[in-house]
């Protein structure tokens, strides 16, 4: 009886640990073997210049994305969950239809808005704005605005929950009590979401800095991510021993940084 | 009973929030139309070539029947894996049921870049012994997109089997049920929706994989997210504007449909 039970939770296990946990070793075999055996690549990336460069890069633009999403997300979660009924619905769509949308669609649409050609450009020399088209793409600008675009419907849902068990006895309580509309959000909302925000800050974060395709498309080149230089190191100047163990450390700073937010979550009585 | 409806502020802020996420898959349906060869907004003059080079380049259709075979196994496969891991985990109960958990998770909150760089260890090692699951190939890419989307499924299955009453199965059991009719007869009928989703999700998921794909696939499969990313990177081939048009109007039309669908259920229970 038991045994044939677990014939239905092992060969998820068996597939994962042989396509992935095993290939992953295989990589960080990589990273202390090429080019010659020792922990030469992790010297490397953790002293060059270049790699360092890449990845405070990565750390910024990703805590500026990070903050930038939660606060838009917030403000279209509390839209989404406490307004009228046909708002939420209209709200719903506009959150639904990005969600389902392929990043790379997402990312030529940025190109398409954005680019020396694009409709923002183009609009506006028309008008007389500006004469010479300005460069918003192709730059850390441009990262920045695809990346928030991709990570706000993501932020929304663990927000979207948090707001949802908000007891509406507690704001009544306060108003009773004589606070403002501006003091009950502030004091007394938003401190009852914090789980949330702090769900979907991490949720943002992580997801952010793994991130290749929007980077290597809306950076073009001049505003290399971790992944991207992972990328390049593995398939344009073949070196295999650094990109493992870039990716390595990647995963290590992941885990971490999971490790500790549940230790916190669990401390915290959550 | 929602007392507190947001500011006038809040609305405003969400409204533009849902501008900003909508903004540039509005943007490319102009620039689909456009005459040029290079990305540009069409003046004055419209031009259906774009859609006409999809419909005329068999690279194109190739890449999306590729695509949607590629998605329809990987899904088949991930949801059959997830749905015997996360019913083995709801039935057994086994003591280490979260580390197991971990394990089917590690896939989906890893960073994307070194799921691909494990992946493209896994599949060239493979090469080396046959060449059928192995580096740029049909089976090669649905195995690793089976990695990457099998986590998504078990998510939702697991969510669905939450809110399945236990008591049922006890009373099946009770009654003298096998494993095999309480597992096809009883449980899988009450999570069928569950089900579902998990397989739409996961095609959906595996239609629109790029991260991974990119580092797995060369010149053989090459999917319709790969060919839309050949041609973003250097020169911005319009095509991909019209291809986005049409992918966002299936987005759409699935969305306001599933809309509609709720609130006939809706009405209907009210």
């Amino acid at each position: 009886m038991t045994r044939s039970r677990i014939f239905l939770i092992a060969p998820l296990l068996v597939f994962l640990a042989g396509a992935y946990l095993v290939p992953f070793l295989g990589v960080m075999r990589w990273s202390v073997t090429l080019p010659q055996p020792g922990f030469g690549q992790y010297a490397v990336a953790l002293s060059d210049p270049l790699v360092l460069g890449v990845i405070w890069r990565t750390v910024r633009i990703c805590a500026m994305v990070t903050v930038i999403s939660v606060v838009l997300a917030y403000a279209i979660t509390l839209v989404w969950v406490r307004g009228a009924p046909v708002t939420r619905m209209v709200i719903e769509l506009c959150i639904l239809i990005p969600f389902w949308i392929s990043v790379l669609t997402r990312a030529f649409g940025w190109l398409a808005l954005l680019s020396n050609r694009g409709l923002i450009n183009t609009l506006a020399q028309d008008l007389g704005l500006w004469a010479e088209p300005l460069t918003l793409v192709r730059n850390e600008f441009g990262v920045i605005v695809g990346m928030v675009h991709f990570l706000v419907p993501f932020a929304v849902f663990p927000l979207a929950s948090a707001m949802r068990s908000v007891d509406e006895r507690v704001l009544l309580a306060a108003r009773g009590m004589g606070a403002s509309r501006a003091r009950i959000f502030w004091q007394v909302f938003v401190p009852m979401t914090k789980g949330g925000i702090f769900g979907a800050t991490l949720l943002v974060f992580v997801f952010s800095i793994g991130f290749f395709v929007t980077p290597a498309i809306l950076g073009g080149g001049r505003s290399v991510m971790v992944a991207e230089l992972i990328w390049l190191r593995i398939f344009q100047s073949p070196d295999w021993g650094l990109g493992a163990a870039i990716s390595v450390i990647l995963m290590a700073g992941i885990g971490i940084l999971l490790g500790l937010t549940m230790k916190y979550a669990k401390g915290s009585g959550k | 009973m929602i007392r507190f409806r947001p500011s006038l502020l809040a609305t405003v802020v969400a409204a533009l929030v849902a501008v900003f996420l909508l903004m540039p898959l509005i943007a490319v349906i102009p620039v689909s139309f456009t005459p040029t060869r290079y990305l540009a907004v069409p003046d004055g003059e419209y031009s259906l070539r774009h859609y006409r080079a999809i419909l005329e380049n068999p690279a194109w259709l190739q890449g999306i029947w590729l695509s949607i075979r590629i998605g329809f196994a990987a899904s088949l496969i991930a949801t059959l894996l997830a749905a015997g891991f996360s019913l083995g985990i709801w039935m057994l109960q086994p003591r280490f049921a979260g580390v197991y958990m971990g394990l089917a998770m590690v896939p989906m909150v890893a960073p994307p870049v070194v799921s691909a760089l494990t992946l493209y260890f896994f599949l060239t090692s493979l090469s080396q012994v046959n060449g059928v699951v192995a580096y740029d190939t049909f089976w090669g890419v649905v195995m690793a997109h089976v990695v990457m989307i099998a986590p998504f499924a078990v998510v939702l299955l697991t969510v669905a089997l939450g809110q399945v009453d236990r008591r049922i199965d006890l009373a099946a059991r009770s009654m003298g049920a096998g494993l095999a009719t309480r597992v096809f007869r009883v449980i899988l009928p009450n999570i069928r929706f569950g089900l579902i989703t998990a397989f739409f999700l996961t095609f959906v998921l595996s239609w629109e994989e790029i991260g991974v794909t990119l580092f797995i696939t060369s010149v053989n499969a090459v999917t319709l997210p790969r060919l839309m990313w050949m041609g973003l990177r250097d020169n911005i081939d319009p095509a991909i504007a019209a291809i986005s048009v049409v992918l966002i109007a299936i987005v759409v039309a699935a969305v306001l449909v599933r809309t509609a669908v709720e609130l006939r259920q809706r009405r209907n229970t009210n």
